[in-house]
């Protein structure tokens, strides 16, 4: 692009969105959503094989990866969640490890789901 | 006689131009900032409207403005699936579980209870209306005290986006629509927004930020 249209552009497009954030402080985020609330909505659907949704989910972490920001509370879960009802314990077990590391605050549920699932008494 | 009301005009317009953020509303937070909850447990809604979508429809869209404001949010569909696997299958079931056991089980500090009252498409003459109306309750699990209550409402006919979703709310609402067919579930993008509005922190009579935002405690 040509160098001296560039910057009043940019300065417009930045102004611009500044008008449009208005009273909330922009579109910058504290996670990397990616698909996460649909596939959790598909999930309750049900209409989509959880094979499929474990792969968009799989597909989606490696994007986050990419860009080294961080998946929302309640990822790492929900693909342990698709791993165990696919019959896949040891990738749910990880799973649900990386949600408690990544968020100490799920220990508890995280802790007995983990229990649960070594008793065999899974859920 | 016209330059007094035109004048009256210019200062009703200047009102609500200013007014734009602020709102009249005070709300109590002494019990809220006492508290201090970091994590929150989302029971799925209860639903008065007439469609079933209603509940999970909006359940599975609470995580963003929750998270966004700083709180860890429970796995919501795990969570779900935990009530099931305890005979819970209703929404109307789960909000009568006791705190002690949310609290034992999923390690919550606080609940948060929704209920759906609209949700649809209304079809008129000319045109039609997809709306979606929630209200929330958050409550302290160790001493049972509602923390915060707040009610929000979207529709597919409203003008602008100087409502509380903003950009954010408009852009969610875009990513939405490329995942879901909209003519199957008109509603969800609706209830997205709806959400966004409800259970987002920073304006008038809102959620206050969480542990995780950096911007807790300036509130």
């Amino acid at each position: 692009m040509n160098k001296y249209l560039s910057w009043p552009l940019m300065a417009l497009a930045l102004s611009g969105s500044a008008l449009l954030a208005g009273c909330n402080s922009g579109p910058k985020t504290l996670y990397q959503w990616e698909s996460y609330q649909p596939q959790v909505y598909e999930y309750f659907k049900g209409e989509t094989p959880k094979e499929a949704q474990a792969e968009a989910l799989e597909r989606d972490l490696q994007k986050i990866a990419s860009t080294g920001k961080t998946a929302p509370p309640g990822y790492h879960a929900h693909l342990g969640l698709l791993y165990l009802s696919m019959g896949k314990d040891d990738q749910m077990v990880q799973q649900f490890r990386t949600e408690k590391t990544l968020f100490p605050e799920s220990g508890t549920y995280m802790d007995f789901l983990l229990k649960n699932a070594k008793t065999g008494d899974v859920k | 006689m016209i330059s007094r009301s035109l004048k009256l005009m210019a200062g009703l317009l200047a009102l609500a131009v200013l007014g734009g953020c602020v709102s009249p509303k005070t709300v109590d937070y002494s019990a809220y900032k006492q508290s201090r909850p970091k994590t929150i447990l989302v029971l799925p809604p209860l639903n008065d409207s007439p469609d079933v979508k209603a509940s999970y429809s909006m359940l599975s869209q609470v995580t963003f403005p929750l998270a966004e404001a700083g709180y860890y949010v429970l796995p919501i569909a795990l969570v779900d699936e935990t009530f099931r696997q305890n005979g819970l299958t209703t929404p109307a079931d789960i909000h009568q579980a006791p705190a002690d056991k949310l609290r034992n089980i999923f390690g919550a500090d606080a609940a948060l209870y929704i209920t759906v009252t609209e949700y649809g498409t209304h079809y008129m003459v000319i045109s039609s209306e997809t709306a979606v109306t929630a209200t929330a309750k958050l409550v302290d699990l160790k001493t049972g005290t509602t923390l915060w209550t707040g009610s929000a409402r979207a529709s597919s006919e409203e003008g602008g986006n100087n409502s509380g979703g903003g950009l954010l709310g408009a852009l969610i609402t875009a990513a939405v629509k490329q995942v879901i067919n909209s003519s199957t579930d008109a509603g969800y993008p609706i209830a997205g927004v709806a959400s966004n509005r409800l259970l987002s922190a920073g304006h008038p009579a809102s959620l206050l930020y969480g542990p995780r935002s950096p911007k807790y405690g300036t509130d």
